[in-house]
């Protein structure tokens, strides 16, 4: 069954430069598997890559049930550079969790 | 709990505008030991370093002034020492207005400090390498304001000893300020890593006020949080292992929960393995949470390796004017018209005016904060058109918002409520410097 990932997880985003950072954490531990299996570099990749011009590492939380990424060039210059209104990218953590994931893991 | 062994911390400030209240009520009812103000980020620092070119005395943050008067009869009556970084670009201008306060508060005696040192002007030259956009300082061709090190707790530690009620610094890493009276209190060793690590993850999570507490969680309908609009500001239980209980008052709004403490572990941080400040590289990776009654939750587990030897840089820029300027359309076609006014204003401002810079056009209520990402149906029939571009004069910047306002004439049918903003901005790039190089100072001023 597939579901937006809002159902199943919550996010915060955060800004270094022109880095930015956006850490999803599952509310349930059960959760978490989905978000190792769906919530992939490549994955944010596909779905931003207008906005996602450098590097996207991914590191892994399994005590918080989280996985936090990091990425490059991602804010058009950084707060004090950027001609976007949200310069810091607060809204990035919103906007992924309008994506489609798979609930199941059966196949 | 022992409470001999519990060090009390609260966050009076988790951003340079953020609100007072909430820090007067944990002073009142929080028992502290220290409160912490955190004020500087790399865009507040930049606006520091531009007030103080126009006014030598200025500088600091501009709401000291408002928070000292609230603050420091109410920190005196607890004894609740006060740390903060709102002396931003000129912490010795700020010590001083903070004793002529005191002073007229009758808090005589009060020591209030100034830690220096952070501006290392001289240590950057042209041929200085900056890690973002990974190239030599001259090759920006842009105008140096100054350059600030992110200073540790051994900078703040001499201040402690020297028994100030109030410190203020500039640039200091955000952890450190929680971290360094931590440190004072259980004596810990500076380098005993991952206790280092431990107390860093404490002031991480406290260094944001609020986001720790329900401010910037509450999702309607997903992630609930009782009263907001009273949220009140976090205070740490913490113990001389370096774990610690989050909590806040119990009369204050908001919450705290496994939920806010993840988000807030891991907000601004890229590698959880190490996370670098002046004093340790902290390890959040195998932090454990755990629930300590009600909006109450136990952090322990963080860890920390050895400190880098090279200390970040901020380093800031005059950016020139920002000018923005915005028209709106409604009804059916509002997003065509909007979108064809932004077309002629970028045509107008190429051909007309010979301006080949970038310009930026949103379409706020279509696609304005990602619209290179995302594609979102245009049509939105409530949408604001705004026009930003970065000016190196004021002429240039006020072209833009003539073309915008011209708009509600010359532009497509039913445009209205132009304003249009120009502001003086600043930029920031990072860069590393020995630490060795870097020598913190200290002034003790006394009411």
């Amino acid at each position: 069954m597939k579901a937006p990932l809002r159902r199943i997880a919550h996010a915060r985003s955060g800004d270094k430069g022109n880095r930015s950072n956006l850490a999803i954490f599952a509310y349930e531990p059960a959760d978490y598997g989905v978000l190792l299996r769906e919530v992939t570099t490549a994955r944010l990749k596909a779905e931003f890559g207008g906005l996602l011009l450098g590097e996207v590492a991914r590191y892994e939380l399994p005590n918080l049930h989280g996985l936090n990424f990091v990425m490059d060039q991602a804010l058009e210059g950084g707060v004090n550079e950027s001609l976007n209104l949200d310069g810091h990218g607060k809204s990035w953590s919103a906007m992924i969790l309008a994506m489609e994931v798979e609930l199941s893991g059966d196949e | 709990m022992d409470k001999q062994n519990t060090f009390r911390i609260g966050t009076g400030a988790g951003f340079s505008s953020d609100r007072l209240e909430p820090a007067l009520d944990l002073l009142r009812h929080g028992k502290l030991q220290a409160m912490v103000f955190e004020c500087v980020g790399e865009r507040t620092l930049a606006f520091g370093h531009r007030d103080r070119r126009s006014d030598p005395t200025r500088g600091y943050n501009p709401l000291l002034e408002r928070r000292m008067r609230a603050v420091l009869p109410l920190a005196h009556a607890a004894g609740t020492r006060i740390v903060t970084n709102m002396g931003v670009a000129n912490p010795r201008a700020a010590a001083q207005h903070t004793v002529k306060i005191a002073s007229e508060l009758g808090l005589k005696g009060l020591k209030v400090a100034a830690v220096t040192g952070d501006e290392i002007n001289h240590l950057i030259g042209p041929d200085t390498h900056l890690m973002e956009p990974d190239c030599q300082l001259s090759e920006t061709g842009r105008e140096m304001l100054a350059a600030n090190a992110y200073l540790g707790i051994d900078a703040i530690l001499p201040a402690i000893e020297a028994e100030a009620d109030v410190i203020i610094t500039g640039r200091v890493a955000d952890p450190s300020l929680f971290l360094a009276p931590l440190a004072h209190h259980f004596s810990w060793q500076l380098d005993d890593w991952p206790t280092m690590g431990a107390g860093t993850a404490v002031g991480h999570l406290l260094e944001c006020g609020a986001q720790v507490t329900g401010g910037y969680f509450a999702d309607p309908g997903h992630k609930e949080v009782p009263d907001l609009a009273h949220v009140g500001f976090p205070l740490a239980e913490v113990t001389a292992d370096g774990s610690a209980t989050i909590t806040k008052l119990a009369s204050s709004g908001g919450l705290v929960s496994q939920r806010t403490v993840k988000e807030q572990l891991l907000y601004e941080v890229h590698d959880p393995n190490t996370y670098l400040t002046p004093d340790v590289s902290a390890d959040f990776s195998r932090v454990n949470l755990a629930d300590d009654g009600q909006d109450r939750v136990k952090v322990n587990q963080a860890g920390g390796t050895r400190r880098p030897d090279q200390l970040k840089v901020t380093i800031a820029f005059d950016g020139g004017l920002l000018a923005e300027a915005e028209v709106s359309y409604a009804g059916p076609g509002a997003a065509d018209r909007a979108r064809m006014a932004g077309d002629i204003v970028a045509e107008r401002m190429r051909d007309l005016h010979g301006r080949n810079g970038p310009m930026r056009v949103d379409l706020i209520g279509v696609s304005a904060l990602h619209a290179s990402a995302v594609d979102y149906p245009a049509t939105a029939e409530d949408v604001r058109l705004r026009c930003a571009l970065r000016a190196s004069s004021q002429a240039e910047a006020e072209l833009l918002l003539w073309e915008v306002e011209a708009l509600l004439c010359c532009g497509p049918a039913a445009g209205g409520g132009y304003r249009g903003h120009i502001t003086p901005s600043v930029m920031t790039y990072s860069a590393l410097v020995d630490r060795a190089d870097v020598v913190p100072g200290l002034e003790i001023f006394t009411a």
